[in-house]
């Protein structure tokens, strides 16, 4: 979708406001955010892509005056809601008006932190199809403007670039987050002329480069 | 009325609790509740990230790939292998590239989208690389980021901006400084930041450090 999140090239937001010997959280509230959203998606009940869809789908003006931590919570608080794990009057309260529901994965357990943080879970899949294109080609960004989850940017639309490498199948996000499965495609890093993206201001010399997959592009 | 002034003005006065602690510990008294988070699970979490997992881990690749020419091909052909053969693997890093600063290309990452950045080398990002600023102006603007972060390019280098738009996070790899010849891998740490790491620093200069 077309949201506050997707920044790039917006203008008007100041300086870089970069912080000296700056900590790892900046209030105990933010460190339980990260843990307790860390801890319920090790449920299974949601994707990370479903995740990044319910932080991102917040109304602009809200999005944009939001801490990530606080967008990182409401995001929780919609997805628990959307799914049944609590009801919006628990939320509200914080006292529990009934039972828990089943979960496809149990509770984390303390013991199995450091276990699951380490092996992550890798998204890359068995192609589905042969690959299309190869280093150096030269593709165009397709002219798209879905109303779901797309990592397809704006700034990044309908625009020529090269492929710099090719990464092999990774789960599709715009499918995953609509819950219509992994979908896997493949995944090239295309390299943009600045100028192609900002024209003729742009440093000529300079480039900006994103992963994309293959459903966003066509050959140029 | 007079309840709802009241509260404000104990609000305002810093002697209770801020909007967001009680939000935020009435959700995970819920959760706790309900039985959906095991609360030493969450404490684990913290203390993984708090303390453990930050940007020391990413020095260390650093200082590796500049000391050991074969440890640096390998990061360069496959990083995720590299970073883990020091034991940084994870989430947030599942799919590791290296990105090598030269005297013609300085590199700089970004996430447009979110927030990504690659936990088990760096931690959990700063504000800033998360905030609005950055993000916006990384892509169109990445020579006037660099010049707030005071950073001063080669006139020849060119500047290529990562957009981390994929679950692929890139790693920065500095030019290593000169007059660092002879150095041991722990010494050549004390000079990779951060910011060095992401692209909005340098590697510091041998003289930046203390002995």
């Amino acid at each position: 979708m077309n949201g506050a999140h997707d920044l790039g090239g917006m203008m008007g937001f100041g300086p870089v406001d970069a912080e000296p010997g700056e900590p790892v959280f900046h209030a105990d509230w933010e460190s339980r955010v990260l843990a307790v959203t860390l801890a319920m998606g090790a449920l299974g009940e949601w994707s990370i892509d479903v995740a990044r869809q319910a932080r991102e789908s917040q109304p602009p003006a809200q999005y944009l005056i939001s801490s990530y931590y606080q967008i990182w919570l409401a995001g929780l608080e919609k997805l628990m809601a959307a799914r049944g794990l609590a009801s919006a009057g628990e939320l509200a309260s914080g006292w529990a008006g009934g039972p828990a529901r089943p979960t496809k994965h149990p509770p984390l357990a303390a013991a199995n932190v450091a276990k699951a943080m380490t092996a992550g879970s890798p998204y890359e899949r068995p192609a589905p199809a042969p690959v299309r294109f190869k280093r150096g080609d030269k593709v165009m960004t397709k002219n798209i403007n879905p109303t779901g989850h797309t990592r397809l940017p704006r700034y990044l639309r309908h625009h020529e670039g090269e492929i710099i490498a090719v990464h092999g199948a990774h789960v599709f996000p715009d499918s995953n987050a609509a819950g219509k499965g992994e979908d896997p495609q493949w995944l090239y890093t295309v390299k943009f002329a600045a100028s192609e993206l900002w024209g003729p201001d742009a440093d000529p010399r300079d480039s900006v480069t994103a992963d994309l997959w293959e459903p966003y592009l066509e050959s140029a | 009325m007079s309840a709802h002034s009241h509260d404000h003005d104990h609000a305002t006065s810093g002697s209770e609790l801020d909007e967001m602690t009680l939000r935020v510990k009435a959700l995970e008294s819920l959760l706790v509740e309900k039985g959906y988070v095991d609360p030493a699970a969450l404490d684990a979490l913290i203390e993984t990230y708090e303390t453990k997992v930050g940007p020391r881990n990413g020095a260390q690749v650093v200082a590796k790939a500049w000391a050991d020419p074969a440890y640096r091909e390998r990061l360069k052909a496959d990083a995720t292998a590299a970073i883990a053969e020091l034991g940084f693997s994870g989430r947030q890093g599942e799919h590791m590239v290296a990105v090598e600063n030269t005297p013609e290309q300085h590199n700089m990452v970004v996430c447009t989208l979110c927030s990504c950045y690659p936990w088990p080398v760096l931690g959990l990002p700063p504000v800033w690389y998360k905030a609005p600023a950055y993000r916006s102006r990384a892509v169109i603007d990445p020579r006037g980021v660099l010049a707030e972060f005071g950073v001063t390019l080669s006139p020849d280098q060119a500047v290529r901006v990562w957009d981390s738009t994929a679950e692929i996070r890139y790693l920065v790899i500095p030019m290593r400084p000169e007059g660092t010849e002879g150095w041991s891998e722990e010494q050549l740490q004390q000079l990779v930041t951060r910011d060095a790491m992401i692209g909005t620093g340098l590697a510091l200069a041998p003289g930046e450090v203390k002995p």
